[in-house]
């Protein structure tokens, strides 16, 4: 994390102004600026107040480095309170180490205003080999042999997965099954119709079935076939020549 | 202009980055430092005043750069276009690594206040830094410093021209290392 750059992973969503500080320090040290007040005597507990409340404000409270700022701020103010004999030589300022860092960081704000300027002063140099980024330029116009096309049509075909849904599987002709149930039926009786080979609810793959067994029989000389009416029901006859076998 | 001069005129040209002194040697190995310095003065000398380019010391080395003035005209022309700024926490951070070189992420991290891996990570990316070494500290953290494309973003021929820290404002220097203590 560079600046506070944070996102609410809740959802509940809060937006930083991303770019105005750059962490605790430089929020601090806007503080300081902003009341003018001495660096180095610094009033800890209205600073401290002030920085709770600016990112109380600015949503920065969730932001470990400024969270822990704050509790370094609380510490050196409660530090101050406690009571101190006069002329205590031992007193260690509790403030030293954050005016030193507040310092520190103060010499480094100084000199990225200097390192912006010269890099600006040298934005404004261009080098020879310097190749700007092209403007979005027109599509180059297509250029495609057919083969080409072609060829990349089926790359992209074969890619294509088959589908798997309402795969049909045909079930087989049953002529044998059919031949046997007619070859009964001719056992039984000399003459029959049709819907006595069929049956009712008969499939599709059952009428075609027994109509190839049929015509297979009728081939074969082991019945006769007749209709005695046009679009009247067949009529299955068992063939004389069965008779004389 | 002297042979030697327009050679290095030609070779300046031609790159696209500043050229070393020593690279410019290689181009003629019978030129010692003295008459290759007095070859660039001359070409120097020779675009200095009417001329769109000049001759700029830069990076520890020489390249030919385009006239200030003209930058807002070429931008808005857009037959170049200005690199992009360094974002405050990128620049605060190239701040501390070019004055306290080779240094850790930790310490960065420890005078910016907040952490500063990111910003590392894209500034080594640019290739304005590089590890330099690893530290003796626990885990052998790796040190950083900037690279001549450092120098060559700011201007600077090297880190000696960059301010001195006794001349900023605030007055805080290094801490001075131990054996140096009375």
């Amino acid at each position: 994390m560079t600046s506070p750059i944070l996102r609410d992973p809740g959802g509940g969503g809060f937006v930083v102004e991303l770019e105005k500080f750059s962490g605790p320090l430089d929020l601090l040290l806007h503080l300081i600026h902003e009341d003018e007040v001495d660096i180095t005597d610094l009033p800890i507990a209205k600073i401290a107040d002030q920085f709770l409340s600016v990112i109380s404000d600015l949503g920065l409270n969730q932001a470990a480095d400024y969270l822990e700022m704050a509790a370094r701020l609380l510490r050196i103010k409660a530090q101050m309170l406690l009571p101190r004999r006069l002329g205590d030589d031992e007193w260690e300022d509790p403030r030293a180490e954050l005016v030193r860092r507040l310092l520190e960081y103060q010499q480094i704000r100084e000199l990225v205003d200097w390192l912006g300027h010269a890099a600006d002063v040298r934005s404004e140099r261009f080098g020879r080999g310097y190749e700007a980024p092209p403007p979005d330029a027109p599509p180059a116009p297509l250029q495609i042999d057919l083969n080409d096309l072609l060829a990349a049509a089926e790359r992209v075909i074969a890619l294509i997965p088959e589908p798997m849904l309402h795969r049909v599987v045909p079930r087989p002709l049953d002529v044998e099954g059919a031949t046997a149930r007619i070859n009964a039926l001719l056992a039984e009786r000399e003459q029959f119709g049709w819907s006595d080979v069929v049956g009712h609810g008969a499939t599709i793959v059952d009428v075609l079935s027994a109509f190839i067994a049929l015509l297979e029989l009728a081939k074969r000389s082991s019945v006769t076939l007749s209709q005695p009416e046009p679009f009247g029901p067949m009529v299955i006859t068992r063939a004389t020549p069965r008779e004389a076998a | 202009m002297q042979p030697l001069a327009k050679l290095l005129e030609a070779a300046l040209f031609a790159a696209s980055r500043p050229l070393t002194l020593e690279e410019l040697a290689s181009l003629d190995p019978g030129a010692g430092e003295g008459a290759l310095r007095a070859a660039l003065a001359e070409i120097r000398a020779a675009y200095d005043p009417d001329h769109g380019v000049e001759l700029v010391e830069i990076a520890d080395g020489w390249q030919f750069l385009t006239r200030r003035e003209y930058a807002e005209t070429i931008e808005r022309a857009q037959f170049a276009l200005r690199p992009r700024r360094l974002s405050p926490a990128a620049l605060e951070t190239l701040a501390i690594i070019a004055y306290r070189q080779p240094v850790g992420r930790l310490e960065v991290d420890e005078i910016r206040g907040v952490d500063s891996g990111a910003v590392i990570d894209k500034l080594l990316e640019r290739g304005l830094i590089e590890v330099m070494t690893r530290g003796e500290g626990l885990g052998r953290p790796l040190l950083y410093g900037t690279t001549p494309s450092f120098l060559e973003i700011l201007g600077l021929n090297d880190l000696g021209d960059l301010p001195r820290l006794e001349e900023l404002s605030v007055a805080l220097r290094r801490p001075a290392p131990v054996d140096e203590l009375e």
